[in-house]
C-alpha cells in the first residue's frame, strides 16, 4: 500500500500569494518539508515549464499547477485555499483552491492511477464543494482519502 | 447514441484524468453511451476496435497527439483542448451529436480501412512518438512548440555526435580530424584516408588514425543527422506521421545544399506545411485509403524537396560565393573589424553556410600563414555553446528539461570548439539564441585579434591550447565573449517570461564558473 498522496501538513487553508510562482513554491515547500520533493527548485522548474505549455487554471476557481519530476520521490498533493485568489490563467477569474500535483518521474502505474483518481474528482462539483468548506486540514485530507482511495 | 473520446495532455497526470471525467458525466447526463481513451501517464486502456467501430462519432480532447489515431479513422469527429472538455463537457457532447447527424452513414460498422487499421494498430505499441504541440496556442506558441519538438528529438544527436568528436579528440590527438578527411594541421600535410562520411570504407580510417578516428566519423555520421532529424520531427509536430518523410528528406537535401540548420527549419516547416494542405481538401472514399500511404508522401516530398534545392539551395550557394569574395576583399582592413565580423558570422548559423564561410576564410589564412584569423574564428566557435550551457546553469527556469539536459553536453562540445553544440538552443528560439551568440562571439573575435592570439590548428578547441600564442588572453577573449551571450540570452529571454521568483544567480557567478571550466 503506498503512503497516502496528502497528510494534514501537505494542507494550507489561508494561503496568501501574489502570483501562481508563489503559490507553486509555498505549495512545493510543504513537499519538500516531508521529503517528497528532493530539490525544490528543481521541482519547480518542472512546474514552471509545465505551466508556461499553457496555464493550469480551470474554471470555477481551480489552480492545478504540477509536474513529473525526477525530484518527486512519490505521487503527492499539497492543497491550498486562498481566499483572495491567485492568477493561473483561467479565463473566468483567479484560483481559490490550489492543488500542486507531484508525479515521479516514471512512476510505476500504480501510483499514477492514485493521480488519475484524484484527477477524475476535480472536476466534480460536489468533490469542490466538500474542500471549499473543510473546516479543518484533517478534513480536507479525509475528503480527498475517502474520494480517491475510497472508490 | 455510441460515442468514443480520447484524452491526452502534455504531463498525463492531471487534465487528461479531468476531461475524461467531464466528457463521461456529460454524456452520461445527455443520455449517450460512452468510452473514453486516456492516454495519460497511468497508462492507456485502449477502446476496443469493436466499440470503436459500433461508435457514432469520436472525440479527441487532446493537446498532445492521439497516438495511434488511424483507428478512429472514417468517424464524425470532433477535436477540441483538453481544457476545453474540462470546461465545457456537455458543449463538446453536443457537438459531437452534431458531426454525428451530419456525419456520412457512421452509424454502419466501421468502414473497411478504419477496422483494418483498429487491428493492425496494437502492433505499433501503445507508446507512439510524441509532439509538445497543443492546439488552442495562437500561431507563434505553435511555431515554437513545433520547433521544440524537432529539437527535443534531435538533442540526443547532437550530445552523441558530439562528444563522440569530443572524445576522438582526446584519445587521438586533435589532429584526428585533419588525419581523417586530409589538410594541414601544424605543419604537417595529410592525405583525405576518406572523401566524406558517405564513403563508409573504414579501414582507410582506421591506418590514418586508429579507433579515434572512427569515433571521430561515427561521431561526424551522427551530426550529418541533425538537420534532417530537425525538419523531420518539426513536420510530425505540424502533420503527425506523414510530415516525417517530406521533413527527413527535405532536411536531407538542407544538408547536400550546405543550407545548415537554418535551412532545416525551413525544410521542416515547409514540409509540415505541404502535408497539411494537403491533407485538407476531401477526396474520394476510394482514394482515401491510398492518400497517406502514397499520394501524400509522394507530392510532399518532391515539392520539399525540390523547393529545398532550387529555391533555397542555389541562393545559399550564390550568397555563399559572394560573402567568400567579399571577405577576401576585406583582408589587411582592421583587425578588429575583422575579428568582429568572423565572429559574428560564426554564430550566425553555428554549422551552416555564413559559418562556413568563415571558417574556410580562417583555413586560407592559415594556409598562407595567418594564424591569427584562426585563432579568432576558433575562439568565436567556441562561445555559443559553452554560453548556452552557462545560461542553462545560471537561470535553470528559462530553459525546457530538454534544453538543460542539452547544456550539460554543451559545455565539452564548447571547449572542443565543436559550435553546433548550440543548435538545440538556436533551433527552438532562433529571434532570441542567434543575436545573443552573434554578440558574444563578435566580442570573443574582436578581443582575440586585438591581443593579437594566434592558432597553428585548424580545429580542437581547448584540446589545442599548446598550439594557441597568447594562451592567457586567448581564453580571456573566450570568456568575455561567453559571458557577453549568456547575458544576452539571458536578459532576451527573460524579457519573453515572468520572470520566476527568487533562487536565481546573476551573471558574474556565471563569468567565475567559465573561467574555472
Amino acid at each position: 500500500m503506498p503512503s497516502p498522496i496528502i497528510t494534514p501538513d501537505l494542507v494550507d487553508l489561508g494561503l496568501e500569494a501574489p502570483d501562481r510562482q508563489t503559490a507553486a513554491r509555498q505549495l512545493a515547500q510543504r513537499l519538500a518539508a516531508r521529503g517528497r520533493v528532493t530539490d525544490l527548485d528543481g521541482f519547480l522548474a518542472d512546474v514552471t515549464a509545465r505551466e508556461q505549455q499553457m496555464p493550469t487554471g480551470i474554471e470555477g476557481g481551480i489552480g492545478i499547477p504540477h509536474a513529473r519530476s525526477a525530484f518527486v520521490t512519490e505521487p503527492s498533493l499539497a492543497f491550498a485555499r486562498s481566499t483572495a485568489g491567485v492568477d493561473f490563467g483561467a479565463a473566468d477569474g483567479p484560483a481559490h483552491l490550489i492543488f500542486l500535483i507531484a508525479a515521479p518521474d516514471g512512476g510505476g502505474s500504480a501510483h499514477m492511477t492514485i493521480l488519475a483518481a484524484l484527477a477524475r474528482r476535480l472536476v466534480r462539483a460536489s468533490f469542490r464543494e466538500a474542500l471549499a468548506t473543510a473546516p479543518d486540514e484533517q478534513a480536507v485530507v479525509d475528503v480527498v482519502t475517502k474520494e480517491v482511495l475510497g472508490s | 447514441m455510441k460515442l468514443v473520446a480520447v484524452t491526452s495532455c502534455p504531463t498525463g497526470i492531471a487534465h487528461t484524468y479531468m476531461a475524461a471525467e467531464s466528457i463521461e458525466q456529460a454524456a452520461k447526463d445527455a443520455g449517450h453511451s460512452i468510452a473514453v481513451e486516456t492516454q495519460g501517464a497511468a497508462g492507456a486502456e485502449p477502446v476496443p476496435a469493436d466499440v470503436i467501430a459500433a461508435a457514432d462519432a469520436v472525440i479527441f480532447a487532446a493537446d498532445v497527439e492521439v497516438r495511434n489515431r488511424e483507428r478512429f479513422a472514417g468517424k464524425p469527429l470532433v477535436v477540441a483542448p483538453v481544457k476545453r472538455a474540462i470546461n465545457d463537457g456537455p458543449g463538446l457532447v453536443s457537438e459531437a451529436v452534431q458531426a454525428a447527424e451530419a456525419g456520412p452513414a457512421a452509424s454502419s460498422p466501421a468502414t473497411p480501412a478504419a477496422a483494418g487499421t483498429a487491428t493492425a494498430a496494437p502492433a505499433a505499441g501503445p507508446a507512439g512518438l510524441t509532439t509538445k504541440v497543443e492546439q488552442d496556442s495562437g500561431f507563434g506558441t505553435r511555431l515554437r512548440q513545433w520547433l521544440m519538438t524537432g529539437v527535443s528529438y534531435m538533442i540526443p544527436f547532437v550530445a552523441a555526435g558530439g562528444i563522440l568528436i569530443a572524445i576522438s579528440f582526446i584519445i587521438g590527438g586533435p589532429q584526428v580530424a585533419t588525419k581523417v578527411f586530409g589538410g594541414t594541421f601544424h605543419g604537417h600535410t595529410y592525405p583525405a584516408a576518406i572523401t566524406g562520411i558517405e564513403s563508409y570504407t573504414i579501414a582507410p580510417v582506421l591506418h590514418a588514425a586508429g579507433i579515434a578516428g572512427l569515433l571521430f566519423l561515427i561521431g561526424k555520421v551522427a551530426f550529418f543527422m541533425l538537420v534532417p532529424v530537425l525538419a523531420g520531427f518539426i513536420a510530425f509536430a505540424m502533420a503527425d506521421r506523414m510530415g516525417l518523410v517530406p521533413g527527413f528528406v527535405g532536411g536531407l537535401v538542407a544538408t547536400a545544399t550546405g543550407a545548415g540548420f537554418l535551412g532545416g527549419l525551413i525544410a521542416g516547416l515547409l514540409a509540415g506545411a505541404v502535408v497539411l494542405a494537403l491533407k485538407r481538401p476531401k477526396v474520394p472514399r476510394a482514394l482515401a485509403g491510398i492518400m497517406p500511404v502514397v499520394v501524400i508522401p509522394l507530392i510532399s516530398t518532391a515539392v520539399t524537396g525540390v523547393t529545398m534545392a532550387v529555391v533555397v539551395g542555389r541562393p545559399v550557394a550564390a550568397a555563399t560565393t559572394a560573402m567568400t569574395t567579399w571577405l577576401h576583399g576585406l583582408s589587411g582592413t582592421n583587425a578588429a573589424l575583422l575579428g568582429l565580423l568572423l565572429g559574428a558570422m560564426m554564430a550566425f548559423d553555428l554549422g551552416g553556410p555564413v559559418n562556413k564561410v568563415a571558417y574556410t576564410f580562417a583555413l586560407a589564412s592559415l594556409a598562407s600563414g595567418d594564424t591569427k584569423i584562426m585563432a579568432a574564428v576558433m575562439a568565436a566557435g567556441m562561445t555559443p555553446p559553452i554560453a548556452c550551457a552557462l545560461a542553462t546553469v545560471v537561470r535553470k527556469n528559462l530553459f525546457t528539461p530538454a534544453e538543460r539536459t542539452a547544456g550539460e553536453a554543451a559545455w565539452l562540445l564548447g571547449l572542443s570548439f565543436i559550435t553546433e553544440g548550440a543548435i538545440p538552443f538556436a533551433a527552438g528560439d532562433p529571434l532570441r539564441v542567434i543575436p545573443s551568440m552573434m554578440a558574444g562571439s563578435a566580442a570573443t573575435g574582436a578581443l582575440s585579434m586585438v591581443f593579437g592570439a594566434t592558432s597553428l590548428a585548424p580545429h580542437g578547441g581547448i584540446w589545442v591550447i599548446g598550439l594557441i600564442g597568447k594562451p592567457g588572453l586567448w581564453a580571456a577573449a573566450i570568456v568575455a565573449g561567453t559571458a557577453v551571450s549568456a547575458a544576452c540570452l539571458i536578459a532576451l529571454k527573460s524579457l519573453r517570461h515572468t520572470a520566476p521568483a527568487g533562487g536565481t544567480v546573476s551573471v558574474p557567478g556565471a563569468t567565475r564558473v567559465a573561467v574555472g571550466a
